[in-house]
């Protein structure tokens, strides 16, 4: 197979870095990168120059672990959420996912991983000292565990349930079992399994 | 090469952006890692949890390579244990122990412990004492078994109640006395002499968790999993609960 280049070290440089991108490999990165190309003026100017600005201004939230431009972020400063409710997830893309469902109108507290042996995250590597200041302050009724069904998420849940335990607030965690459109034929054991010893009367 | 068989889930780790990295605990293979092609996928993620039993086909160009593995679960555990702290625990701490063993030795009592002990993970009492079992056998495994067949100072077999943390050998209750406040309590479970209450699961967990210590994390320079102070924590309620 052929390894010669076919364009300059700056647009390899480019199409290297897009293929890190999750979702793109190298030959998608490849298609990515003449599409911008193709269109400077219209796309690669505009989308480096958001890169550019996103990258000088985003901030880690002090008070939840949101990714923002604002530090209190958007979702601390909004005061139309329900300040008695706060989801604690994992991730940032766990936030964007619930934020997306429009479901809650609440706050939220970014973990940043969940407790893993194999991985060696413990207890130490996640925001947990501020989620118990957060949770102790008052105004919070219920935390939510919006955590992975996991072993590593269920075992952090339950550590977090653990910890909160002396304080005054109802502590929960998502449901499991059968997800929506869900046929029980292409459901694996465990779920049905866990869907069943969770149900609820009609 | 290629290979079939039966392994229990220890643990995944992601690898690229849909693949991961299985690691099993096999009879006849020991610890054994390797690739699932989709393994962090949706489909295969609930499948491929710690604590579930999958049946495998490795396979790899040569012995030394990772190799890829096809699983397909045969008990699925997790789901139904993850409500249970104590059960989390078990399922960690498994994990954790088994991993102090080398790669691709196989160990049949110790995978055959680590069956017996999961299936009973929801019930503090029961699945802390088998713990400690696994930990005996850990602990003979890895070359540094306890004596509890006979009294170290007397020969004698029967009411055996204690330990040295010296030479690791059970002390009679008589043979003891003098020494009591040196020795570790032998768990009445251990000696064949009752079933286990709580207190005699912490005694054991303090006897093996002695000895691992000093022969096996400390050599490492690792210290008692968290998964272990949990359970412990957990059989430390349970028996303020039950009193």
């Amino acid at each position: 197979m052929s390894n010669r280049r076919v364009a300059g070290p700056e647009i390899e440089r480019l199409i290297q870095l897009l293929a890190k991108v999750p979702g793109l490999g190298p030959r998608s990165a490849r298609r990515a990168a003449l599409a911008l190309v193709k269109k400077r003026e219209a796309l690669m100017v505009p989308l480096a120059a958001a890169m550019t600005e996103a990258a000088a201004k985003i901030v880690v939230c002090s008070n939840c672990g949101n990714i923002d431009t604002l530090d209190p972020c958007s979702i601390c400063r909004d005061e139309r959420r329900d300040p008695g409710l706060l989801l604690v997830v994992k991730d940032v893309s766990d936030l964007w996912a619930l934020e997306r469902s429009g479901v809650v109108q609440s706050r939220y507290h970014v973990l940043g991983g969940t407790l893993s042996a194999l991985d060696g995250i413990g207890p130490k590597d996640l925001s947990l000292d501020r989620l118990v200041a957060r949770a102790a302050e008052g105004s919070v009724k219920e935390v939510v565990l919006a955590l992975d069904a996991t072993v590593d998420g269920q075992t952090t849940a339950h550590y977090v349930t653990d910890l909160l335990a002396g304080l005054p607030v109802k502590v929960s965690r998502l449901a499991q079992g059968v997800p929506i459109g869900g046929e029980l034929d292409y459901l694996d054991e465990g779920t049905l399994a866990a869907a069943l010893k969770a149900r609820t009367p009609m | 090469m290629e290979w079939s068989g039966e392994g229990l889930i220890l643990g995944t780790r992601r690898h690229a952006e849909n693949n991961a990295i299985l690691e099993l605990m096999t009879r006849e293979r020991g610890r054994h890692l390797g690739i699932v092609r989709g393994g962090a996928g949706s489909r295969m993620r609930p499948l491929l949890q710690a604590g579930n039993t999958v049946a495998v086909t490795w396979r790899a160009r040569l012995d030394e390579h990772l190799g890829t593995f096809t699983a397909e679960v045969v008990t699925s555990r997790a789901a139904l244990l993850m409500a249970s702290p104590v059960a989390l625990h078990v399922i960690n701490l498994i994990g954790a122990h088994l991993r102090l063993l080398p790669e691709r030795d196989p160990h049949p009592l110790l995978h055959d412990a680590a069956h017996v002990v999961l299936d009973h993970a929801d019930d503090p009492a029961v699945a802390g004492a088998l713990m400690v079992r696994l930990e005996l056998a850990l602990l003979e495994e890895l070359g540094f078994g306890l004596d509890l067949s006979e009294c170290a100072a007397t020969g004698g077999t029967t009411d055996l109640t204690h330990v040295s943390p010296k030479s690791g050998r059970a002390v009679s209750q008589l043979a003891a006395l003098p020494y009591a406040d040196r020795l570790f309590r032998l768990p009445r479970f251990l000696g064949g002499d009752g079933p286990e209450s709580l207190q005699d699961v912490e005694d054991g967990f303090r006897l093996t968790g002695f000895f691992l210590e000093r022969n096996v994390w400390g050599a490492r320079g690792t210290s008692e999993p968290e998964a272990r102070i949990g359970l412990r924590a957990a059989t430390v309620k349970q028996a303020a609960r039950d009193l």
